[in-house]
């Protein structure tokens, strides 16, 4: 690349006039093309979250077991024993849009080192995906692209990949979203950070050789698409999990000794990012030889290997009498290990090639004067009430349709790709659960682990929608038992220079904010991902919630099979709220209304008492009321226990269809042995407590009489997926 | 019983087969790292489950030439037990101490499910603690489990009695949806001419305790440990 650095250039690497400006004013002269693309990729919306910093800031973050919150590689808790679980999520959006195998398993690749760099053994891996109509052409393939990407990668890495969740809906036509989430396990004292220190000490690089891939990733990942997308394929990097393997094992066998000073991934932005991040906290500067740096090509540039993005490679810092000692390690494990710098006392990021300054930028100007904004954003308008909506087909014709329906069927297509059980430690497999439940290897220990969010509620109420999505993670992790300690985000927005995306984005980090707040369960780490538009259109606003729950006994865990002799009864108050709810899209062809209100103090007392409940021992399954309603819920223990049920009629005053299609929040199907003693108890808490029904041999019996076979419900709900793909 | 577990770049489920051998013989076993060129004086040598190399190449092509491999087939020639799981059943074969291939699995898609296993020969070391014919569940987590052998490899297996497991419906038959890989004649493990060295590719070491689902894999590891006492 052979470019006049001028304020069109910087254009094309996504910097504006004004932050050309800046960038001027700090340097006091034209920047190189190598100081130019470092100042790009740090202040792209990606690395630099200029437009949602300032709203950040408003979340939760802090509780008395968290050990770490936004800041680091990954959030951090304690979780008791000594030890400490490690977590976050992150998109991959805009390249498994473009290349879906390789977007999706470097999404799983990066985030499994977010998580390992702060020295966890990573136990467990979640998706949370958005597609496009499955009637839209190109959806196919990016699924089948996305489920083999996820599965290539954590299945040959040997992380058990234990939940997720998967929407289609036309917003995500062009912009699919593909977001990773990772939970790693460590001793709550050995956890190690990204601060560099230590002047004199040498700076490391291992992995795999630097390429020419994914270079601007992370300015790619900050802009809208156009129809022209595929020329962006460059921009895409290629994973390989087979070395990922082998850096985890040996970043590992290395944390075990105390040779290591900082270490920090190189992911979005490379080796410019990690370098310039370590030596920034720091408070240090960093001199690097790029002439030292691991190639995969001949004859790159300074420019190119600062900006690429090649994948499973790790920057550290050591102490000088240690670099014997961990050179060894990773000859074991057969991985490059360069010595590629050190840190000084400059405050500068200095980086020569063949001899020549190709880079030389003081680091807290880089960090101080990133830009930031307070975009205008326009408060969204309220919904527009539904009013009263007739039931076209009744409950039974419903319920077969909304159980085959893409956003409710079986998933089982997706995750029989996926190992969930590589470890020996999954409890709780994909589906067997609200959440999944995965012990610590070793201890009673486990975690219980969620992926949520409404997308379509977001859309017709951002900040309700934003509540709703913390709430229903809280109540996942509630459902089998777990105590909620805190939440990863990923959140997925259009562009957020227009106004209303930002006022989503607002209003959804409000109801996100205040749902946290009142459920303590803060917030530890996250990701955001703007610009999900493809030619003008945004995908439906979607901040997606990684929710994290302890349980000190694993086998106290509670599954949604309903088993033979049970009784279900309902926990929470129904009054039948059609809007958004999947029945009125499905059913009646409607997306409309406002979507169900969220109580969160409701939330906490209804949730509190299913885990005391569980933890009593008075509990043989539960489920949480989501989407498709109640009788959603109930046909989803049937099919899980392989036993049916019949169920009593909805209560006077209460439309059929709305009774067991409305979506209301703060719901629990709870099935138990001993209905007094639950009913009891619940009383005795304030809590609206129903018998619906009881376990049966044969199907599933409606009110009036019409039995469903479990044959039926089956084929029902396991017929979408295949059939689509033989199609 | 003294045990280890071989463990090649790329093995990933050596922790899965070290909790199911501490849980039957009270210790766990010895690891071996693929560039050890001898073994120690162990009873049972396992092979576990991952992507040894990558499987960039065929699978287990590249661990079948690891620097251990030479003591391995001595290990095998003196009589010692070997047992292969998964890429560790893929490797046997590669190393020509188990006869036939692992294809892709006929869907060409990873499969991780459990899928259900008749003892087809019981009493060996690894099947004692079974009854012939016992139908027993285990997950399986692979893409190239369809196992392929020439048709005289076949009636020599099946003549000597050498097949070791077939997967089949709960209720015991062979079918062709009981057969997730398209298995040859629903062959999910075989033995060695000698009964000592097992190749299967589903996974009972992730069976062996209720709180993740069942202990059908346990009577495995525990029949092992019994007949390999000192």
């Amino acid at each position: 690349m052979n470019a006049t650095v001028d304020a069109a250039l910087a254009k094309s690497f996504g910097l504006n006039a004004e932050e050309y400006a800046s960038v001027l004013a700090i340097m006091g002269r034209t920047p190189s093309l190598t100081e130019l693309g470092i100042f790009s990729v740090m202040w792209s919306e990606h690395c630099s979250y200029k437009s949602s910093r300032v709203w950040l800031r408003e979340l939760p973050t802090t509780a008395p077991w968290v050990i770490h919150g936004p800041g680091e590689n990954a959030g951090v808790v304690d979780i008791g024993e000594g030890l400490a679980a490690i977590f976050k999520m992150e998109s991959h959006n805009h390249p498994s849009f473009i290349e879906p195998y390789q977007g999706a398993a470097t999404g799983v690749g990066g985030i499994l080192r977010d998580v390992f760099t702060m020295g966890a053994r990573p136990i467990a891996n979640l998706n949370a995906l958005r597609f496009g109509r499955p009637e839209n052409p190109v959806t196919k393939r990016v699924v089948d692209g996305v489920v083999r990407g996820i599965g290539g990668y954590g299945n040959c890495v040997g992380v058990p990949t234990v939940g997720g969740e998967v929407n289609f809906h036309a917003a995500y036509d062009g912009n699919p979203l593909v977001n990773a989430m990772t939970v790693g396990i460590a001793q709550k004292d050995r956890i190690f950070l990204s601060a560099a220190a230590g002047i004199g000490n040498p700076v490391v690089y291992v992995g795999s050789r630097t390429g020419r891939d994914g270079i601007h990733g992370a300015t790619m990942a900050s802009a809208e698409f156009d129809a022209d997308s595929d020329t962006k394929r460059p921009t895409v990097q290629v994973g390989d999990p087979y070395t990922e393997k082998l850096l985890i094992e040996a970043c590992l066998e290395l944390m075990a000794t105390d040779a290591i000073v900082a270490i920090q991934d190189m992911g979005a932005a490379g080796l410019t990012s990690s370098s310039v991040e370590m030596a920034g906290k720091g408070g240090v500067g960093i001199e690097l030889d790029l002439d030292r740096c691991p190639q995969r090509e001949t004859g790159m540039t300074a420019y190119e290997m600062m900006l690429s993005e090649s994948q499973e490679r790790m920057l550290m810092v050591l102490r000088p009498d240690r670099q014997d000692l961990a050179q060894k390690i990773f000859e074991k494990w057969e991985l490059e290990f360069a010595v590629i710098g050190h840190l000084t006392d400059t405050g500068r990021i200095v980086v020569k090639h063949h001899g020549r300054v190709e880079a030389d930028i003081p680091l807290d100007p880089l960090a101080e004067m990133a830009p930031s904004y307070h975009r205008p954003y326009l408060e969204p308008p309220a919904p527009a009430p539904l009013g009263d909506v007739p039931d076209p087909i009744g409950i039974e014709a419903a319920l077969l349709k909304l159980i085959a329906s893409p956003d409710l069927c079986s998933r089982a297509w997706i995750t029989d790709q996926y190992d969930s059980t590589v470890g020996g430690q999954t409890v709780k497999r994909p589906g067997a659960a609200d959440a999944a439940v995965v012990r610590i290897e070793d201890h009673r220990l486990a975690l219980a682990l969620t992926t949520d969010c409404t997308p379509r509620y977001c859309a017709a109420d951002p900040e309700t929608g934003g509540a709703q999505a913390v709430a229903e993670a809280w109540r996942n992790l509630s459902a089998v038992g777990a105590r909620p300690l805190a939440v990863t985000d990923n959140l997925n927005f259009g562009n957020p220079e227009k106004p209303d995306i930002m006022g989503q984005f607002v209003a959804a980090l409000r109801g996100m904010g205040a749902a946290c707040r009142a459920l303590d369960f803060p917030i530890v780490s996250g990701n955001v991902s703007l610009y999900n538009e493809t030619e003008g259109a945004a995908i439906l606003p979607t901040p997606a919630i990684g929710g994290l729950g302890v349980l000190e006994d694993a086998s106290t865990a509670i599954g949604v099979a309903l088993g033979t002799g049970d009784t279900l009864v309902l926990l929470g108050i129904t009054r039948g709220h059609l809007g958004q709810s999947l029945w009125l899209r499905e059913i009646a062809g409607r997306e409309e209304g406002a979507p169900p209100p969220v109580d969160l103090e409701a939330e906490r007392r209804t949730g509190d008492f299913v885990r005391a409940a569980i933890q009593r021992g008075g509990v043989s399954a539960c489920h949480d009321v989501s989407d498709g309603g109640l009788l959603v819920a109930v046909a989803e223990m049937v099919l899980a226990g392989g036993v049916g049920a019949s169920l009593a009629p909805a209560p006077a005053g209460l439309a059929p269809h709305a009774y067991w299609f409305g979506e209301d929040q703060a719901r629990y199907v709870v099935a138990t042995q001993n209905p007094a003693t639950l009913l009891r108890e619940a009383a005795a808490a304030g809590l609206p407590a129903a018998v619906i029904g009881r376990a049966e041999t044969g199907g599933l019996t409606l009110p009036g009489g019409v039995t469903i076979s479990l044959a039926a419900l089956r084929d029902a709900h396991t017929r979408f997926f295949p059939a689509w793909m033989a199609s | 019983m003294k045990s280890a577990i071989v463990i090649f770049p790329g093995t990933n489920r050596e922790r899965d087969v070290a909790i199911a051998l501490k849980q039957a013989t009270g210790h766990r076993p010895a690891l071996l790292w693929h560039r050890e060129t001898a073994l120690p004086d162990v009873d049972l040598v396992v092979l576990p489950g991952g992507f040894s190399h990558g499987d960039y190449l065929r699978c287990g092509a590249m661990a079948a030439q690891s620097p251990i491999m030479p003591a391995l087939r001595a290990f095998a020639a003196k009589g010692g037990h070997i047992l292969g799981i998964c890429n560790g059943f893929q490797i046997l074969t590669e190393a020509g101490l188990l006869p036939g291939a692992l294809l892709r699995n006929a869907s060409l898609r990873f499969i991780s499910r459990d899928c259900h296993l008749r003892v087809e020969r019981a009493g060996t070391v690894f099947t004692r603690h079974y009854q012939q014919g016992q139908v027993f569940r285990a997950p399986m987590a692979h893409g190239d489990g369809n196992y392929f052998a020439a048709p005289d490899t076949l009636k020599a297996l099946e003549d000597e009695g050498r097949v070791a497991f077939r997967y089949v419906t709960p209720q015991g038959e062979t079918a062709p949806e009981a057969n997730p890989n398209g298995s040859i004649d629903s062959i999910a493990g075989i033995y060695s001419e000698n009964l000592r060295v097992l190749g299967l590719m589903p996974h009972p070491e992730d069976l062996v305790d209720p709180l993740m689902g069942g202990t059908d894999g346990k009577p495995l590891f525990e029949g092992l440990t019994e007949a390999l006492a000192a």
